[in-house]
């Protein structure tokens, strides 16, 4: 294998960046999940996070997407370091500039379809109610999901599930959406969904999306590709 | 608002629970009412009574100290030995101008009386007795002897000069009647022939076997004790001003004026100690029911523990999870609370209609309850302290745990 590092060309506004990147998780024989990755991410890319399980993909996100703390190393957000960042100022920046999408839906169970994707957008408090119920319905619409509005998680299949979950990551416009594994429990139909309507966030409103993925398949789909191996960088290449 | 929505409906999905801990609160609290209404109601009851009972304000023909003696006016010395006191006859002197002098600036009805033992004899029995004697219309004025009047009538001492109202169970021991005469035998010797115009029944067995009262001037004379009372019965208009007016007559006249409160000490510490028991068991039961809400916040802490991971990567910082949790517990409280307050209330007035037949001879006696809403906002207060607490304490176990170890779990 050999080592390539790529990133945003000049005229792109950075991002993501990490620097000697690190998380050891503490134990009797400490285990390292990440260790010393470095690469930047701009705006309006599709980045696949591939590798073998265990190889430290989750854990990177994660670290990624302000839910982790690394044990050295940083991660910068558009070009401000994180490590500073009291978990407060942490809960902030994911409630204005990161959308999570995880493998499993991670929906609210006692919430519509509409209310999950109204929450992030309550707390932020950005827009005025009907603002919120506008926005909220047009990204339902706008992922097919416009006849689906008003019922639960549990009424739904797992691919409009996954969908609402990608709406709701979008609430708040986010620059940068960090998605685990977003196709891993869906049928061949739903991955494609799914798949369609991350690529399309990244077209049409030029958000970042980084997803972490076993699918090789998709993960070639995408404009650039970050492989680990034992916590490291293998590659980084645009595809 | 946000906050409280996902607090509600995380209670509203675990229905039973909710309910289960929900009737817990509301027991402790509808409880803790209907004991409070309860005992504050005897309380007052029983002051009602002792203070309906007794003068408000009783001059007593004695002195807080022992009185001056000549020889210690006279000499300047530092101790005296072998004195014999001075023998002065007791009681309060010109009792109408006793009086007098403190209808000037005391609102409120004043009796004269005179007190003392004698024996009553009839048919060749004999009963040691109070003698109480008393101007009719003055004492009717102080006390509730009229509602305890079984036979004859009080106020018949104001047109029989040796008239006699005696305890019915004096009269069942004698053997004797209403309109019977009877002879009082004071400790001087001098008997004195009565007619018993009155029987009374007060329920305490100590005045209903010994005590008897005669008008104040056949006692005067029968006790050898002319124009001499030994205390002066005060029923104020404003009983608070007991103590004060208490204070300025025995300034004033110079014998010992005791309030109803001073006389009743003891009794007034043993309900600040009952009232402290009370609000301890008050307290007991709402710690029980705080348990409660405890153990459902705390199954929704370990329920919830996925959407707690969902809130932290939304955004939500550890200060709203734990307020979501707080809340939960507080739901349950306000709704513990209310539904604890109807409750209460619908004990607190079941128990004010059960009727008690304590003897024969009584009319029938209702438990005494006082509605106040003090208990109310008390007892809700307490519960939603508890239940804030018992939130808080798996609210803050839920604010720390950490999203990754969670997400790593579900996947």
């Amino acid at each position: 294998m050999t080592l390539a590092k790529t990133g945003p060309s000049s005229n792109v506004r950075l991002l993501l960046q990490t620097k000697l990147l690190t998380r050891v998780l503490p134990a009797v024989v400490p285990v390292t999940l990440v260790q010393d990755v470095d690469f930047s991410i701009g705006d309006s890319e599709f980045v696949a996070i591939t590798g073998p399980s265990g190889s430290g993909k989750s854990s990177l996100l994660y670290l990624l997407g302000l839910l982790d703390k690394p044990t050295s190393g940083e991660v910068l957000i558009e070009e401000s370091s994180t490590s500073d960042l009291s978990s407060g100022e942490m809960a902030s920046m994911r409630l204005e500039k990161i959308g999570f999408v995880f493998q499993f839906h991670f929906l609210l169970p006692e919430f519509t379809a509409l209310e999950n994707i109204m929450i992030p957008m309550q707390k932020l408090g950005r827009l005025s109610a009907r603002d919120q119920l506008e926005h909220a319905t047009g990204l339902l619409v706008d992922l097919g999901l416009g006849d689906f509005l008003h019922r639960r998680p549990a009424q739904l299949s797992g691919g409009q599930r996954q969908r609402v979950a990608v709406a709701r990551a979008l609430a708040n416009s986010p620059d940068l959406i960090l998605a685990d594994e977003p196709t891993g429990s869906l049928d061949s139909a739903a991955t494609e969904q799914v798949f369609d309507s991350l690529q399309s966030i990244v077209e049409t409103q030029k958000t970042t999306v980084v997803a972490v993925t076993h699918d090789m398949d998709l993960a070639s789909r995408m404009q650039r590709r970050i492989h680990l191996v034992d916590g490291r960088i293998d590659y980084d290449r645009v595809q | 608002m946000l906050l409280l929505r996902i607090a509600a409906t995380h209670v509203r999905n675990r229905m039973r629970q909710t309910v289960v801990s929900t009737l817990g609160v509301a027991l402790g609290v509808g409880f803790s009412v209907a004991m409070a209404s309860l005992m504050e109601g005897s309380q007052r009851d029983f002051m009602t009574t002792l203070i309906e009972a007794i003068p408000h304000v009783q001059i007593l023909d004695e002195q807080r100290n022992p009185a001056e003696q000549p020889a210690t006016a006279m000499y300047d010395a530092v101790a005296f030995h072998g004195l014999r006191p001075l023998e002065d006859l007791r009681g309060i002197r010109n009792p109408t101008e006793a009086i007098a002098s403190l209808r000037d600036w005391a609102r409120g009805d004043f009796a004269q009386r005179l007190s003392g033992q004698a024996v009553l004899r009839y048919s060749g029995q004999d009963i040691g007795m109070t003698l109480v004697g008393v101007v009719p219309r003055r004492e009717l004025q102080v006390s509730k002897i009229r509602e305890d009047m079984r036979a004859g009538s009080f106020e018949a001492l104001d047109t029989t000069a040796n008239g006699l109202v005696i305890g019915g169970k004096a009269a069942s021991r004698l053997g004797a009647e209403l309109g019977d005469t009877v002879t009082l035998t004071s400790a001087n010797g001098i008997a004195k022939r009565f007619k018993i115009v009155g029987l009374f029944h007060t329920g305490i067995t100590t005045s209903d076997e010994g005590l008897a009262y005669a008008p104040l001037k056949a006692v005067q004379i029968l006790l050898e004790k002319p124009d001499i009372i030994n205390s002066i019965s005060i029923r104020l208009a404003d009983i608070r001003q007991a103590n004060d007016v208490a204070a300025r007559a025995e300034r004033q006249l110079g014998y010992k004026a005791v309030s109803w409160e001073e006389a009743n000490e003891g009794l007034m510490e043993a309900f600040v100690v009952r009232n402290a028991i009370m609000y301890t068991v008050v307290g007991a039961i709402l710690v029980v029911a705080g348990f409660g809400i405890f153990n459902i916040v705390s199954t929704i802490v370990h329920e919830k523990a996925r959407d707690i991971a969902i809130l932290k990567s939304l955004g939500f910082p550890e200060s709203d999870i734990q307020q979501i949790f707080v809340l939960e517990g507080l739901v349950i409280g306000i709704l513990g609370a209310l539904a604890g307050c109807l409750l209460g209330f619908g004990l607190s007035s079941y128990l004010a209609t059960v009727k008690f037949e304590v003897t024969t001879d009584i009319e029938m006696t209702r438990l005494p309850i006082h509605f106040s809403y003090i208990h109310y906002v008390l007892s809700c207060f307490l519960a939603l302290f508890s239940s804030a607490i018992a939130g808080l304490i798996p609210a803050r176990k839920a604010a720390k745990l950490n999203p990754v170890d969670i997400i790593r779990g579900a996947t």
